[in-house]
């Protein structure tokens, strides 16, 4: 694998080998020692244009288990507030000898560029982009279905036939874009749950269903229900009239929680606010999944930079993955 | 090149029952043994020996599978490797005397970071090594304690372990 852009344009195959090696980290990092030799003399750059530290310390994590040099490139602050551009900051990068770039930007779409202009020879991973993709994420989060489904026989398998209610913000949310396409690439059925003033125009083109009543959803009992941040932030145009009409019709509460069937899970990718989209009932339940999925994500990280780091440059042999 | 059978299913068979009497000689008996198979024949191999040592000693024996993928120095030479899981038996490896078990003991280096894997698991009193097919050609300072059966060959000779578990057939080959 050269590159880890979006999850649109990801195999089943490719994402199944990702899943599969994040089981093999995952088991390595129940050891005595945890952390293993592989990257070692490898550089990694954590580039973030946008603030994240759950997304940046979990990959820095992820390549310091694997033994790689970690450099934190935070855009506020540096060289990139007086004005660099993408490409000037780039090839800085490329100078200093950075074999990956993990990369978090608030235009959609600049991962690809940083990948495919040329200015760099490293491998490029997406850590969000705008309101495009957030690969590891969507990553993640099937990692942790799979895992709270089928345990220790997961590897090797898919999500076929597995219901997923996705209730929110989506107009807003690469995490939202990122699982829509890699669910249903591993056979999920998705369903998007959002007030119909934060449904993206172009959602008839995806494969999904999109429903305006939670209850209605739940009522058919999902496997997963993963709640998306409101990203109050950007909650500036009136999407909804008030955050508690917000709660009242589009939260995960008790009551809620209490009508999903046994072995259903609630998921968030963090960080929360309780109370909005989120009650602390449903946040601390044992079917929450919210910090299985940060433990996750670090294995699923070190499975992403070993594909791109450990092996032959793909490039150098003209193959993929 | 012609390729030839150096090794038929019997000889492997009797190569096995031998390295499963001179484990339990050397280790005077089956208390502590700990068998770890490097994937994926290895691991076949493992089992394998286990099941005899059980016969012979009328007790049961400790046998896993551990992965040196992670713990390679050579993965940049090669496209990626995907690693395999790695089993250690309830009990762990602490004070054991643990065996390595492989098919094919060559350059040395898998051995190594089979040595680093081992490390990063627990502290065993005692490491051994058992091998199907020694080829020779080392590279490191490794030498096998039970050696199934030396086999000259050239650098540029593929050696060829198939099992019939792993692949329907029980020989070992060497040629071009």
């Amino acid at each position: 694998m050269r590159h880890l852009l979006d999850t649109r344009t990801l195999a089943k195959a490719d994402a199944l080998r990702i899943l599969d090696i994040a089981e093999d980290m995952s088991d390595t990092q129940s050891r005595e020692v945890k952390k293993l030799p592989t990257l070692r003399g490898k550089t990694v750059v954590n580039l973030f244009f946008e603030d994240s530290t759950r997304t940046r310390i979990s990959f820095e994590a992820a390549a310091k288990r694997l033994s790689a040099d970690v450099i934190n490139f935070a855009a506020k602050g540096s060289s990139v507030s007086k004005g660099e551009s993408l490409k000037d900051t780039a090839q800085t990068l490329e100078a200093i000898g950075a074999d990956a770039v993990v990369i978090r930007h608030p235009g959609s779409g600049a991962p690809q560029t940083l990948a495919t202009s040329g200015w760099i020879s490293a491998g490029v991973v997406n850590a969000g982009d705008g309101t495009h993709e957030h690969p590891t994420q969507a990553l993640l989060d099937a990692f942790t279905i799979r895992k709270r489904r089928f345990g220790a026989e997961s590897r090797g398998r898919d999500l076929a036939g597995l219901r997923i209610v996705i209730v929110g913000d989506v107009l807003h949310s690469r995490v939202a874009r990122s699982n829509v396409w890699l669910l249903t690439t591993l056979g999920a059925e998705v369903t998007l749950v959002a007030p119909p003033t934060l449904v993206p125009q172009n959602v008839s083109l995806w494969p999904v269903r999109v429903v305006y009543d939670l209850d209605e959803a739940l009522a058919e009992g999902p496997d997963a229900v993963m709640m998306l941040r409101i990203q109050l932030e950007r909650m500036n145009a009136a999407y909804f009239p008030t955050e508690r009409e917000y709660s009242r019709r589009w939260g995960l509460d008790a009551r809620r929680v209490a009508g999903l069937p046994d072995g259903s899970i609630v998921m968030h990718p963090g960080p929360m606010n309780r109370g909005l989209e989120i009650s602390s009932e449903a946040a601390d339940s044992h079917r929450s999944t919210v910090l299985e999925q940060v433990t996750n994500g670090v294995s699923v990280r070190m499975a992403v930079l070993y594909l791109l780091l450990a092996g032959e440059r793909d490039d150098e042999r003209g193959g993929d993955l | 090149m012609s390729t030839r059978t150096v090794l038929h299913e019997a000889d492997v068979s009797r190569a096995l029952t031998r390295i499963a009497h001179e484990i339990l000689e050397s280790n005077r008996g089956a208390e502590n043994l700990v068998l770890l198979g490097i994937p994926t024949r290895g691991v076949t191999l493992a089992h394998r020996l286990a099941r005899l040592i059980e016969e012979i000693a009328q007790t049961s024996v400790a046998v896993g599978a551990l992965d040196v993928t992670l713990f390679r120095d050579d993965l940049a030479k090669h496209p990626t490797r995907s690693p395999h899981p790695t089993e250690i038996p309830d009990g762990g490896i602490d004070g054991k005397t643990v065996v390595l078990v492989d098919d094919v003991l060559f350059s040395g280096r898998s051995i190594r970071a089979a040595l680093d894997a081992i490390q990063s698991i627990g502290r065993p009193a005692v490491v051994r090594l058992a091998i199907l097919v020694d080829r020779g050609h080392r590279e490191l300072p490794i030498r096998p304690d039970f050696i199934g059966k030396n086999i000259p060959s050239a650098r540029t000779e593929r050696v060829n372990v198939r099992l019939l578990e792993n692949d329907g057939a029980e020989e070992v080959t060497i040629g071009e």
